[in-house]
């Protein structure tokens, strides 16, 4: 819907807000969805961020939510998908090229860019759309991604710490373990 | 006549770019020695002969550094661009080998770039391409797989890595020098030289404008260009071209999509006696002005259906202090491409 797009916008700041607040449960219900297992949650969360998403942004579910760079103005709503920027045949007034009754997509980005605290995420280049991956839920992407990165930071500080403490680790291999934690195993408030 | 008597029908081999360059491009050359450079775009033929390319070329050959080869522009269907491009290229001339997102997908940009690149192209300019609805088929399919960002990054890398974007090697990767289109005067204006920035990030060498009309305009865009400090990073050629009358300029501005032209500029083509003269006139003051404005390293001449005026535009605005890009005919017969 073009007019809760151009609300969200106006609002970038909040849905900015919002966003890294859902980020975090995303990365959080990592273990959980990880034990349900990815692809049976996918379905089900898939449908929700159409949802959710259709309306507020008029997503198209690329996969590849780039919402946070682009001032929570989706660049799958320009005619030319174009990711990094306007094109050159903006309007006077800051219209589409191709559909003159719609604001540049481009233009609101950068509008809604200059609302939000990582607002200068805009700067930076972004890849071409992955094709194979449209329809699938970009909430779980980023999840999975995330908390992966997480875990692998986690084990190269455990791999720093073993490899300094030699003989500490083969006295007590306790003190420097490198196998991998249960999840149950770890403290609760520690897990994220 | 054709041009293949005069030159040959020749193929460089592969060579690596001299130091501190990236390709062997004369424009590149041009353009870090810090001469003014100048490029002009060519009217493709609809046709499939090639003595109609270098019978275009010839008005543009004796004054520009490279030749631009339009990818239908406007989403006008003509011969393409790498065509023109090894044919140009294969004649002496330095080529810009222009590719739009609009009409191909990231397999066949790339396997067009490495085939550019083996007949001796040595330019190309990243376009993401005007809409299919302007052009005279709107009812092809527009592509849009890459945008103009993602297509510099993607030639950068493989002729920086000398990989595919799938990460397949490249035995000998493709040595261009990469451009981009920067359009200054057009809104979103405070984003423009935010929008350059990035250009320059993903890969862009050099950039051509679209037209400027509006000075004022364009030395606000260069100042903050400057401010960015991107005039350092990267040779920006100003878009110009000589208006035909008041009528074409008007037409141009509501037809042609992102194309700007103050109301003072048409005011003066309607007044003029002669409005051909007024317009070649308004041009070479035009290019006189922005070889003033700190960080312009060139202009891009575009001059639509108007290129017998090319020749005489710039060597009477006097950018080329007397030197030439390429004297017709003073060439010995297979003299190479981009000598």
């Amino acid at each position: 819907m073009y007019r809760a797009r151009l609300f969200a916008i106006r609002h970038a700041a909040a849905f900015e807000w919002i966003y890294q607040r859902l980020e975090r449960l995303m990365i959080a219900c990592d273990p959980v969805f990880a034990r349900i297992g990815y692809e049976r949650v996918e379905r089900p969360i898939a449908l929700v961020e159409r949802g959710v998403k259709g309306v507020l942004f008029d997503c198209k579910m690329c996969g590849q939510c780039v919402l946070s760079s682009t001032g929570m103005s989706c660049p799958m709503n320009c005619p030319k998908e174009l990711r990094n920027g306007p094109c050159g045949g903006v309007r006077p007034g800051g219209y589409c090229e191709v559909k003159p009754w719609m604001r540049c997509v481009w233009a609101l980005a950068w509008d809604g860019s200059s609302r939000m605290k990582g607002g200068d995420k805009i700067r930076e280049v972004l890849p071409p759309v992955d094709r194979s991956l449209k329809g699938s839920s970009s909430w779980l992407r980023v999840s999975r991604e995330k908390a992966a990165r997480l875990r692998e930071a986690r084990e190269a500080a455990r791999t720093t710490i073993a490899q300094a403490f030699p003989g500490a680790r083969a006295n007590e291999p306790a003190v420097a373990p490198l196998a991998t934690e249960p999840a149950s195993a770890v403290n609760r408030e520690q897990r994220q | 006549m054709s041009g293949f008597e005069d030159h040959g029908d020749f193929v460089r081999p592969y060579e690596e770019p001299p130091p501190g360059h990236v390709s062997s491009s004369r424009l590149e050359r041009v353009l870090r020695s810090g001469r003014f450079a100048v490029t002009a775009e060519l009217n493709p033929p609809d046709s499939a002969d090639p003595a109609d390319v270098f019978e275009a070329a010839r008005p543009l050959g004796e004054v520009a550094d490279a030749i631009n080869a339009t990818d239908a522009s406007g989403a006008n269907c003509h011969m393409s661009s790498i065509g023109i491009s090894a044919l140009l290229t294969r004649a002496g001339y330095g080529t810009v080998y222009q590719i739009s997102c609009r009409d191909r997908n990231r397999i066949a940009i790339q396997g067009d770039v490495l085939g550019a690149a083996a007949m001796g192209v040595r330019n190309v300019l990243c376009l993401t391409g005007d809409g299919v609805g302007v052009g005279d088929q709107p009812g092809a399919k527009p592509v849009f797989d890459f945008d103009s960002l993602s297509l510099l990054r993607t030639i950068r890398t493989m002729r920086d890595d000398g990989v595919f974007l799938s990460g397949r090697k490249i035995s000998r990767p493709p040595r261009m020098f990469l451009g981009a289109a920067e359009n200054p005067c057009i809104e979103p204006h405070e984003w423009r030289p935010e929008r350059l920035a990035k250009k320059v990030d993903a890969g862009a060498e050099f950039i051509q404008t679209n037209y400027i009309f509006d000075i004022p305009l364009f030395e606000k865009f260069m100042a903050r260009v400057r401010d960015l400090g991107l005039d350092k990073r990267v040779f920006i050629l100003a878009g110009v071209g000589p208006l035909a009358s008041a009528k074409a300029a008007r037409w141009m501005r509501s037809n042609v999509p992102g194309i700007h032209i103050p109301d003072s500029v048409i005011a003066r083509m309607e007044g003029a006696q002669k409005p051909g003269e007024e317009g070649k006139k308004l041009c070479i003051e035009l290019i006189q002005r922005m070889r003033e404005i700190p960080g312009v390293a060139g202009v891009h001449v575009m001059a639509y259906r108007r290129e017998h005026q090319v020749s005489e535009i710039i060597l009477e605005s006097g950018v080329l202090e007397g030197r030439r890009a390429r004297r017709r005919g003073s060439e010995p017969t297979g003299a190479g491409p981009e000598a």
